[in-house]
């Protein structure tokens, strides 16, 4: 563990109070960060392709080696020592995710694979119990595939219908026709707290209250806020809240699905198997209590802890801290880039996280990503999973920069002089 | 490492610029469609066959630096061949963009489309290289699915 690193709090260690409330140490926080280190096409690694998966600091990292070297059991079933204390992580990291998002309850966290399934498991449970033919689905313009599709099979299934609500030039949420499609049919409404191909910040709070007047639930898809917001499930009011933690720290293969316990008592389970059960004979099974009746098998449990270490680690630095600093970051961002000759940012909203889209004259994104991939800047380019968002813009994909808690100005100044290369191999 | 100018060639950056053949050919008598919806290239090959001989080829659509060019030099390439010359073109060309031709191998056959040899050290541009190839066999073969290298 680096002296940096040794200085955040570890997996149980509370977090140092003298950490939070001081603003983001860049140079610091990056030397917790070991993949930052490496040269890429011999140039230093300029990582910004955050909104895509985030890089995880030592401590994370050192978490899952840990828990194989030293606590690897399976849980909720051993009497043995190894086993209790590898539950005793597990349900700790329950907690800490519990205490990220203020659900009132840890019965409400219910470990998944990542926010792609906690959506599925809420459409296939959830959904296929409530919206039946002739029922709506409302989502809106901005969804990431991920919270379109498991929609669209539900619908498809039932016959029921997806209504889109849409969205402004600059990639707002038009809210009067968002409220205009809240009908009588309209059984649950899905919507993401941040868009992945735009950046903006949607008014859930808004949102919420338009649905909840005409007693809709609603499910936030929070994969791209997360990491850059904080989160409080309990002052929003939403009835699901969906994350993936390798998008804030954490490791790839755990997210996490927060649901009201009335509803999610309420909802059949989705998968059947062990853990997810009180007893079983052949004739009837009685289903556990939350939150395993929804965790069926062995979960990531490794991959749970770590998501607890990644969780302690942005609370050590604070995540109005982070946040302050990416936003910071994304204007010196936006400033600059928009300032280059031929660039069309494509997401312009007054609100927004992390995300810089941009077109470059009649150059293919593609194209500005291998150029700038040979500067050893990693952007994302394509379609991001929001098909529907390039097809609002009439565009086929965007090149994208987005921004985390270790990014720098220098990083954007060499984004900035990466774009200027594309110009000149293409003029 | 590779270098990017090896990748955009003079020649490649100006048939991207203005790509030849570009147009809906009239006289068509095949077509087919390419598209690599994860990039967003997307492209329509038309061909006017006589016999087994390509009488003319256009295209059509949007798409990379890399993989317009491609469509252009491409038209440009198997206009007049047969579908036996052209298939041959595709199997070369496919050989030096994937690495898998011995050096200066088939250089001197495969004319103006050499240029595209610096793709082999780029293999994510592979698939761009080589979805109007793709798609102009389809067509050749009157394939009614549309095409993807993705």
């Amino acid at each position: 563990m680096t002296t940096a690193a040794a200085r955040l709090p570890g997996e149980s260690r509370p977090a140092d109070p003298r950490d939070a409330g001081t603003e983001v140490d860049v140079q610091k926080v990056r030397r917790d960060f070991p993949i930052l280190r490496q040269r890429v096409r011999g140039r230093t690694l300029v990582y910004l392709d955050n909104a895509a998966t985030s890089q995880k600091p030592q401590v994370v990292i050192d978490a899952i080696r840990l828990y194989y070297e030293r606590d690897n059991a399976n849980i909720h079933r051993g009497v043995h020592f190894l086993s209790e204390h590898a539950t005793e992580e597990y349900e700790g990291a329950r907690r800490k995710v519990q205490s990220f998002l203020n659900a009132a309850d840890a019965s409400e966290i219910i470990f998944v694979r990542g926010a792609t399934e906690a959506i599925n498991l809420v459409a296939q449970t959830y959904g296929r119990t409530n919206v039946h033919a002739g029922d709506e689905v409302l989502i809106t313009a901005m969804e990431h595939h991920s919270n379109i599709v498991p929609w669209q099979i539900l619908c498809e299934e039932k016959g029921a219908r997806l209504r889109v609500a849409p969205i402004s030039h600059s990639g707002e949420l038009l809210l009067e026709d968002f409220e205009k499609l809240l009908g009588p049919r309209t059984k649950i409404v899905a919507v993401t707290h941040v868009s992945n191909a735009l950046g903006t910040i949607t008014p859930v709070q808004r949102i919420i209250e338009m649905a909840h007047r005409r007693n809709v639930p609603v499910l936030v898809d929070g994969a791209q806020a997360v990491p850059h917001l904080k989160v409080d499930v309990q002052a929003l009011g939403c009835d699901f809240y969906v994350f993936s933690g390798h998008k804030v720290y954490g490791p790839t293969g755990i997210g996490v699905l927060y649901g009201k316990s009335a509803l999610l008592d309420a909802m059949p389970p989705y998968q059947g198997g062990g853990d997810m059960i009180s007893s079983v004979t052949f004739e009837k099974t009685i289903y556990n209590k939350l939150p395993y009746k929804f965790e069926a098998g062995t979960p990531h449990v490794a991959g749970a802890i770590a998501l607890g270490t990644a969780i302690d680690y942005v609370n050590g630095l604070g995540m109005d801290n982070i946040a302050a600093h990416e936003h910071e970051l994304l204007a010196y961002a936006t400033e600059n880039v928009s300032a280059l000759p031929g660039i069309r940012l494509i997401g312009t909203a007054k609100e927004k996280a992390g995300v810089l889209s941009f077109l470059l004259d009649s150059i293919h994104p593609h194209d500005i990503g291998t150029i700038l991939d040979h500067e050893g800047i990693a952007i994302r380019t394509g379609h991001h999973c929001a098909q529907p968002v390039m097809q609002r813009f009439g565009i086929a994909a965007t090149a994208r920069a987005s921004f985390a808690l270790y990014n720098t100005r220098e990083e954007v100044d060499a984004l900035v002089e990466g774009i200027q290369k594309v110009r000149e191999v293409f003029s | 490492m590779p270098d990017l100018r090896e990748l955009y060639q003079e020649v490649i950056l100006e048939h991207s610029k203005a790509p030849r053949n570009y147009r809906a050919l009239a006289t068509a008598n095949h077509k087919a469609e390419g598209y690599n919806p994860l990039c967003g290239d997307h492209f329509t090959v038309y061909l006017d066959l006589e016999g087994n001989s390509i009488r003319d080829i256009s295209f059509q659509g949007s798409g990379c630096a890399i993989s317009k060019a491609s469509a252009s030099v491409m038209t440009q390439s198997v206009k007049g061949k047969t579908r036996a010359e052209a298939a041959i073109l595709f199997d070369q060309f496919h050989k030096l963009v994937t690495g898998q031709s011995p050096a200066n191998g088939n250089r001197a056959e495969l004319g103006k489309l050499a240029v595209f040899s610096g793709v082999s050290e780029f293999p994510v541009r592979v698939k761009c290289a080589t979805l109007a190839w793709h798609t102009l066999r389809a067509s050749l073969e009157g394939k009614q699915d549309t095409v993807s290298t993705e």
